[in-house]
């Protein structure tokens, strides 16, 4: 790594490390250009397309009077629901993972230390494995379990769990993340006042550790605005003439209207499925703004 | 209560983690209000020696220990002791200042209290008022109550940290090297600190300087590879130390 | 307090109140949680496909070459859908794993700092758009100028689907390998540089060998992520179940199944139904599996680093 260690070599050698690393660079440089030229695509196309009436008007039959109201209402429904159901239950699987079957309690002794160990490390290998299930069988899991089994029908409520189950092992990462970031002295400090575990959790670690898990979880969040397949599974509808009143509503979402749009030949309809991505690139510019600016702020008030 | 003047008695102390063992056999009784120097080489056990009076060192994993431990002649080790409990009468100060980084000086003087939801609002300043003279920070920090903690200087955190452990009103105080991270004004001010509260705490210090330990304990134990070596008047193990070892360690020939 | 007895030390407990310990278990139950998800994932699928077998011979869906589940001349076959996911993830990863790999090396080895820290946000920037986008771009942007220079490209085709999907997964790799290519220690390094050898000999001879189970990993841990991805293809390959590896052609992947039943309305309980949940099960498996090993090599790979 270390410059000053290079040796300067022969000629020959030194044009093919520059060719090299121009190469390697180039290699960086072309999926840049490909995003560069998606992103110039779609605005190009879909910009003109977002005003007042695209983003306020039902679907229709004709292209020009078609807009994403329920669409964009669904998203941001579904999503805040499945951020609500998923919070708490991610931060507190990761708090269990770091602060109670991570360090052996002395409570209880040596039989329960191990079972409890055991457990913990059987969760980790299942989150590990669970972030890396395609997010279409989460569908057929919301499918199968929620829209069938539990009688939930094609709802509102079943998409929300859908992803809640989706984004919660990538919950569970990032609290996990932030909780380590919070120092064992300060643990050790609050031990030995006489703080009770919970105590302990609840008044040092989850304040210093607040900033991080939130900003993770936005992310985990931002990740699930964009999911199309699961809700496409759960069936999601691109052609809703009415806002969703409750839970059980039925619903749309943004990408789900991006899919049908694009999939029509008419041109047209392709016009609508770049605005409609605008507005879903400028959702997700929003989130990961408002992540970056919680994690400025909380950060801000708890070092100083 | 128990007739004779020892605040902690310790018989046939093992402990270690896992399959390595740190301390062996060491059996000492601790006298109240005084002062007592766990001295030793680096790695001799000292600081698991003070971990296990008041419970802490069973929260490493794979920690475990072996005999037994009196406070006021009562096992702390025995059925029905909460360590939690026992930790509020046994504080600790460590190597490094810990103060907690989100809460303000006021705060963290009143942390023990509010932690544990024992804070009562009416008593709160009296209590961190007598915590904070106590620790001679009282004059320092009374204009910047509020501040974070983090903006004072590494000292005057270590004494906000012995402010913090004397706000629960304990009896005995643990310091694991508490100037180790200090500069020499600010080691000078906490051993002044240290003769004050004797008068009212039993006070147990691990400190890798003998010329610490003399200058501020009544009683000294020697560590050394996790056996009690010599436990004696500080005066006296200095002046003329019973086991050679001891006369090699603080003549310097090792450690 | 009895009279002969010492009075219990006041540091007897539990300190501990009761709902601490009904909490914990609520701690325990949400670790669970992600357990269950495990287990009705498997549920669900099993159900269904052991339904789906009884009607259907195990030997029709391995050795038929023909998928027509939804014609009124059934076959069953998977192979077509195999095909189709297989050739779209070769593309795919063919293209990733060069430039993912030759961008890891040039972000770990020779980029100055402040390039690195403007590429590796763009680089998160380039993971974090929405599937669905991408299916877009390639069937809206890409095919169109790809049949400009590709003879015989059809409007839906394998070719365009890939390529996206390729440029997706770059990041992955690209930060995979890169976190496999800083952890070899610089020791190493500096003593291949010590013996007179070349920056560049260094890196490909040493540093990049020494990192070798870390970039199997992030290969195959890409392959996992090129076979379950939906959307792009869904949009951009098409849904005829077509047994080739003609990238010009129209190809219909596991994935694309499902969502093409998902998007007409199929009731629960028919054969029709039963087939995504039994695509669903072989996607699950064949995901599993490359998940699993490259989960294995890439913590071996930690261990060594």
């Amino acid at each position: 790594m270390s410059t000053a260690l290079s040796p300067t070599g022969r000629r020959a050698d030194r044009v093919r490390e520059r060719l090299f690393v121009a190469l390697s660079a180039v290699s960086v440089a072309v999926p840049l250009l490909v995003l560069a030229l998606l992103l110039g695509d779609v605005l190009r196309t879909g910009l003109g397309r977002v005003d007042w009436a695209f983003l306020t008007s039902y679907p229709s039959r004709h292209w020009e009077r078609a807009g994403i109201l329920p669409a964009l209402v669904g998203t941001l429904l579904l999503n805040a629901t499945a951020a609500a159901m998923t919070l708490p239950v991610g931060v507190a699987a990761a708090i269990w993972l770091e602060e109670y079957a991570e360090a052996a309690a002395g409570r209880g002794g040596r039989a329960r230390r191990t079972a409890m160990g055991w457990l913990a490390r059987l969760v980790e290998v299942n989150i590990a494995n669970l972030a890396g299930v395609p997010s279409i069988l989460y569908g057929l899991l919301g499918l199968g379990l929620f829209v069938r089994t539990l009688g939930m029908g094609r709802s509102l409520l079943a998409g929300a769990c859908t992803l809640a189950l989706l984004v919660l092992p990538v919950v569970v990462l990032a609290s996990r993340e932030a909780l380590r970031t919070v120092p064992d002295s300060l643990r050790e400090a609050a031990w030995a006042l006489g703080a009770t575990r919970w105590q302990l959790v609840r008044r040092v670690v989850l304040p210093l550790a607040l900033p991080g898990i939130l900003t993770g979880t936005i992310l985990a969040v931002s990740r699930a605005v964009g999911e199309t397949a699961p809700l496409v599974v759960i069936g999601a509808l691109v052609y809703l003439t009415f806002l969703p009143t409750s839970l059980s509503s039925p619903f749309s979402a943004l990408p789900i209207q991006i899919y049908n749009w694009t999939s029509r030949p008419q041109a047209g309809f392709q016009t609508n499925a770049a605005g409609a991505i605008v507005v879903l690139l400028a959702t997700l510019l929003l989130l990961n703004a408002a992540a970056i600016l919680v994690r400025a702020r909380l950060q801000r008030r708890s070092r100083a | 209560m128990d007739p004779s003047n020892d605040k902690i008695r310790v018989e046939g102390l093992s402990a270690g983690f896992g399959d390595r063992r740190v301390l062996f056999d060491v059996s000492m009784a601790l006298p109240a209000r005084r002062v007592t120097a766990i001295i030793g080489p680096s790695g001799c056990g000292k600081s698991t020696f003070i971990r296990i009076l008041n419970r802490m060192h069973e929260l490493v994993r794979g920690a475990w220990a072996s005999g037994e431990v009196h406070l006021d002649g009562v096992p702390i080790h025995g059925p029905g002791v909460d360590p939690v409990l026992l930790r509020r009468r046994v504080g600790m100060v460590f190597q490094k200042p810990n103060p907690f980084p989100h809460l303000s000086v006021r705060e963290n003087v009143l942390a023990g209290l509010s932690l544990t939801g024992r804070r009562r609002r009416s008593e709160a300043e009296a209590v961190m008022e007598r915590a904070l003279a106590q620790a001679a920070l009282w004059d320092e920090v009374r204009d910047r109550l509020d501040a974070p903690a983090g903006g004072l200087s590494g000292g005057q955190q270590q004494r906000l940290c012995i402010a913090r452990a004397l706000a629960v009103d304990p009896e005995v105080l643990l310091m694991d090297e508490p100037c180790s991270a200090l500069d020499p004004i600010a080691t000078a001010r906490i051993e002044d600190l240290i003769h004050a509260l004797c008068a009212d705490y039993t006070i147990v210090i691990v400190t890798h300087s003998m010329q610490q330990a003399a200058r501020v304990s009544h009683r000294t134990a020697f560590l050394l590879l996790g056996e009690l070596v010599e436990h004696d008047d500080t005066d006296r193990l200095f002046t003329s130390p019973r086991d050679s070892r001891t006369e090699d360690y603080i003549t310097g020939k090792f450690g | 307090m009895s009279p002969s007895g010492r009075a219990p030390g006041p540091f007897h407990g539990p300190a501990t109140p009761p709902f601490e310990r009904i909490l914990e278990f609520g701690l325990v139950a949400c670790g669970l949680l992600s357990i269950l998800t495990t287990a009705g994932i498997v549920a669900v699928l099993a159900g269904e496909t052991v339904a789906f077998f009884r009607e259907v011979p195990v030997r029709a869906f391995l050795f038929d070459t023909q998928w027509t589940p939804l014609f009124a001349d059934k076959h069953f076959g998977i192979w077509p859908l195999v095909a189709g996911t297989l050739l779209t993830t070769a593309i795919a990863v063919g293209i990733a794993l060069p430039f993912g790999l030759l961008s890891a090396i040039f972000l770990a080895e020779f980029a100055p700092a402040r390039v690195r820290s403007v590429v590796k946000p763009l680089l998160e920037v380039l993971a974090g758009i929405p599937t669905v986008v991408y299916g877009y771009f390639a069937l809206v942007t890409l095919t169109p100028l790809l049949q400009r220079v590709v003879p015989g490209l059809s409007g839906f085709n394998a070719l365009s689907a890939g390529l996206v999907m390729g440029v997706m997964i770059v990041p992955f790799i690209s930060s995979l390998a890169e976190d496999a290519l800083s952890a070899v220690p610089d020791a190493l390094r500096e003593g291949a540089l010590a013996l007179g050898a070349g920056r560049l000999p260094t890196v490909l001879r040493v540093v990049v060998p020494a990192a070798r189970s870390g970039i199997l990993a992030a290969l195959l841990l890409a392959v996992a992520r090129a076979i379950g991805e939906t959307m792009i293809v869904a949009i951009a390959a098409g849904q005829q179940p077509i047994l080739t590896l003609d990238p010009r052609s129209s190809v219909e992947t596991m994935t694309a199944y499902i969502v093409q039943v998902s998007m007409g309305d199929v009731p629960a309980g028919t054969l029709e139904y039963r087939t995504i949940f039994a695509v669903g099960t072989l996607l699950f498996l064949m995901t599993l599996g490359f998940n699993t090993l490259g989960l294995r090599l890439a913590r071996g790979a930690q261990r060594v680093g």
